[in-house]
């Protein structure tokens, strides 16, 4: 491909290109083919776990489990409760200023909360809201982790990132059990800005410790919906 | 071990045997790594155990990094293509000089004074904190354990938890000292809170963000960072420039392919059964993070370990640092005496190779081959065999009169000849009488050996070579020892 030359504090990066691109063919003996890389790139083994072996009761059980690991806090509702539900657990926590993205549908919304819509909030503005409610992409029940993508009821990246809470409602239809099932799933939107996030943040940097809440949301609620 | 002052710069450090007995000596340094150490590899042990198909996944693993190398050109340029139709910039640089030079002036070209890093090994590497400081660029460390280093004025130990060396008394006197909270207590979650507050305030200020990468993904133009605390969130998302600097090693060909690295990494490196966060994300999504995203895709002598047959494989690490865990050799020495910002099995093969053997000659000696870094690496990298090969080659620079191959060669020629082995063992016994002496239960031992030979005998005492060879014994039964 034609690269413009561009020079990046006296360093020509097009020579470098050149020469990096010329010291790798000259070590592996020659330049890399397309079609061969692709052919031999499909004939890579992948004998490891590509799909569920699990019932759909044991995967869900499985996702809550790894999720009370993390010390995530996990409910079960039906979509007609919702709202309900939404309302008992900010109310537990005690959250009244809550965040959410574009998107989010608005019957998932209880009453007496003070709900504000991302309309392009400045970090700071975010800073000053105590919780965010999102949905998600999907789950992964062997790892426990929870995913969003940028797209309308999840919002951008720094929405569920900044507030110190956050609320994420998962579809059990969108909970699967292995790491290649969600790769599957993510494949369309791949180049979609992706969190995973399993619990809360956390560290263990200090003598191998896990400390719960760093500087992510420390307190994570999940409501699964059946 | 006054280790902490200096930057580990393979080119200046002392060689290993050196600073290992200064830092064995560090009975604190020593019982923090062990411990830590200890714990990681329990919880690895435990989360890969829970996995039926782990061997599968390693194979896998060790397929993809293998054909990614062997097609590098290709899959550097499908990334560089990629990202940059999704708005990314790609920067190439031969060494860290150069990578150095293009990060200073992207930094200064974003207009802003100051960085937030995510903890990045290969800037560590290449020492780049140093370079923009230097520039009048101040930084940031943003990973809590980068943080303890930073504040600390000290050096990385471990490639995974750098900061694994220090225990909470010593975090809470750095904590106290360069953050002025005198009152501050010493339980973890008084430190992590502390790092919150001090960080906070950076996070939502500052506006060019410097990182590294865990992977480079050829088909999407995308990049993948996977972390703990939230801080690689924040520096990923929200300041308005975006520098992530990448050795050219860093790439995978699909983003299939990550179903296999995420699997692999966290449980190697945090014995997690995946990190608390992963981010991915492809150049520049309008209204989502920063503004403006560049790659530095860095050799630095990545292309002369490529151009090494056995050493190659060294480029498949996916810098877990489960080899650092599991090896006798780290958990006694710690990090720090190797010299190198990359300790451990993995940086006794990594640093003399991307030191081209010009430096860090003694690292590849420092391992008894026992082979648990190979049973551990998520991508199976052969680790003794590179070590060997690269002995071998530190051999062989050394040239044919260096001692050790003239004594190798001697001893070849000796083995080769039943004549010339006997005799050599009728001038060993007597050439060792002088040297024996007798213990209680008139056992011969030697407790010390002249010149090269004195090594053996530093640390422990040889048996004196008995008064009968089991040939002689068997000749003198007679009868073809009937």
């Amino acid at each position: 491909m034609a690269v413009a030359s561009e020079v990046s504090g006296g360093v020509d990066s097009s020579t470098a290109r050149t020469e990096v691109l010329r010291r790798i063919r000259a070590a592996n003996g020659g330049a890399a083919d397309g079609e061969r890389a692709a052919r031999q790139w499909s004939e890579i083994e992948r004998d490891y776990r590509r799909t569920a072996d699990l019932s759909r009761e044991q995967i869900l059980y499985l996702l809550e489990d790894r999720l009370h690991d993390y010390d995530a806090h996990v409910v079960r509702t039906r979509e007609s409760e919702i709202a309900a539900t939404v309302a008992r657990m900010l109310t537990e926590r005690g959250m009244r200023k809550i965040m959410i993205p574009q998107g989010l549908d608005p019957a998932w919304l209880p009453e007496g909360f003070d709900f504000a819509a991302d309309q392009g909030a400045s970090s700071i503005e975010l800073d000053g809201f105590e919780g965010v409610m999102t949905a998600s992409t999907c789950a992964i029940a062997v790892t426990g982790s929870v995913l969003l993508q940028n797209v309308p009821g999840q919002g951008r990246r720094a929405v569920s990132l900044i507030p110190d809470y956050h609320l994420c409602l998962v579809r059990v239809e969108d909970v699967v059990e292995t790491v290649p099932e969600a790769f599957e799933r993510l494949r369309p939107t791949a180049e979609l800005p992706t969190t995973f996030f399993a619990g809360p943040s956390a560290t263990a940097d200090i003598e191998m410790t896990r400390i719960k809440g760093v500087h992510g949301p420390r307190f994570l609620d999940i409501i699964l919906i059946e | 071990m006054n280790s902490a002052s200096s930057v580990l710069d393979p080119k200046t450090s002392p060689t290993f045997p050196i600073a290992a007995r200064a830092t064995l000596g560090d009975t604190q340094l020593r019982k923090n790594v062990r411990h830590a150490t200890e714990v990681i590899q329990n919880k690895r042990a435990r989360v890969v155990g829970e996995m039926p198909d782990w061997q599968q996944l390693r194979e896998s693993g060790r397929q993809i990094r293998q054909h990614t190398m062997a097609n590098l050109d290709y899959y550097l340029e499908e990334f560089e293509r990629n990202c940059t139709r999704a708005g990314g910039k790609v920067h190439w640089a031969r060494d860290g000089e150069e990578a150095k030079q293009i990060v200073t002036s992207l930094v200064k070209a974003s207009g802003s004074s100051e960085v937030i890093k995510v903890k990045s090994m290969t800037t560590e590497e290449i020492h780049l904190n140093l370079t923009l400081e230097a520039a009048g660029i101040r930084t940031y460390e943003t990973d809590l354990a980068e943080l303890i280093i930073q504040l600390g004025h000290d050096q990385p130990s471990h490639i995974v938890v750098p900061a694994l060396h220090k225990n909470r008394q010593q975090i809470r006197e750095i904590f106290q000292r360069e953050m002025n909270l005198p009152e501050l207590g010493e339980k973890p979650q008084d430190l992590a809170d502390a790092a919150r507050k001090f960080l906070r305030e950076k996070f939502l200020r500052v506006r060019t963000a410097v990182s590294g990468a865990n992977f480079l993904i050829a088909e999407t133009g995308g990049v993948c960072i996977v972390e703990s605390e939230g801080n690689g969130r924040m520096c990923l998302t929200l300041p308005e420039t975006l520098i992530t600097i990448a050795g050219i090693d860093k790439v995978l060909p699909r983003y299939e392919d990550l179903e296999v690295m995420l699997q692999l990494l966290p449980r190697s490196a945090t014995g997690e059964r995946m990190n608390p966060y992963n981010s991915i994300w492809t150049g520049v999504h309008a209204g989502d993070g920063p503004r403006s995203f560049h790659v530095v895709l860095m050799d630095n002598a990545r292309t002369e370990v490529l151009a090494d047959k056995e050493g190659r494989q060294t480029l498949n690490c996916i810098r877990c640092g489960a080899c650092q865990n599991a090896c006798p050799v780290y958990r006694q020495t710690g990090g720090h005496a190797y010299g190198s910002v990359y300790a451990g099995p993995i940086g006794a093969i990594l640093t003399p190779q991307l030191q081209q053997l010009h430096h860090a000659q003694t690292l590849p000696y420092a391992s008894s081959l026992c082979g648990a870094c190979y049973e551990v690496c998520p991508v199976k990298i052969n680790i003794p065999e590179v070590l060997i090969h690269l002995r071998n080659k530190v051999v062989k620079q050394k040239g044919i009169l260096n001692p050790e191959a003239l004594a190798m060669k001697t001893a070849g020629a000796i083995f080769r000849s039943e004549r010339r082995f006997r005799a050599a063992q009728r001038l060993g016994r007597f050439a060792e009488t002088p040297l024996v002496r007798r213990d209680g239960n008139g056992e011969g031992w030697i407790g010390w050996l002249p010149g090269l030979l004195g090594g053996w005998t530093q640390v422990r005492d040889l048996k004196e070579m008995p008064r009968e060879t089991f040939r002689d014994w068997w000749e003198k039964r007679g009868g073809g020892g009937k």
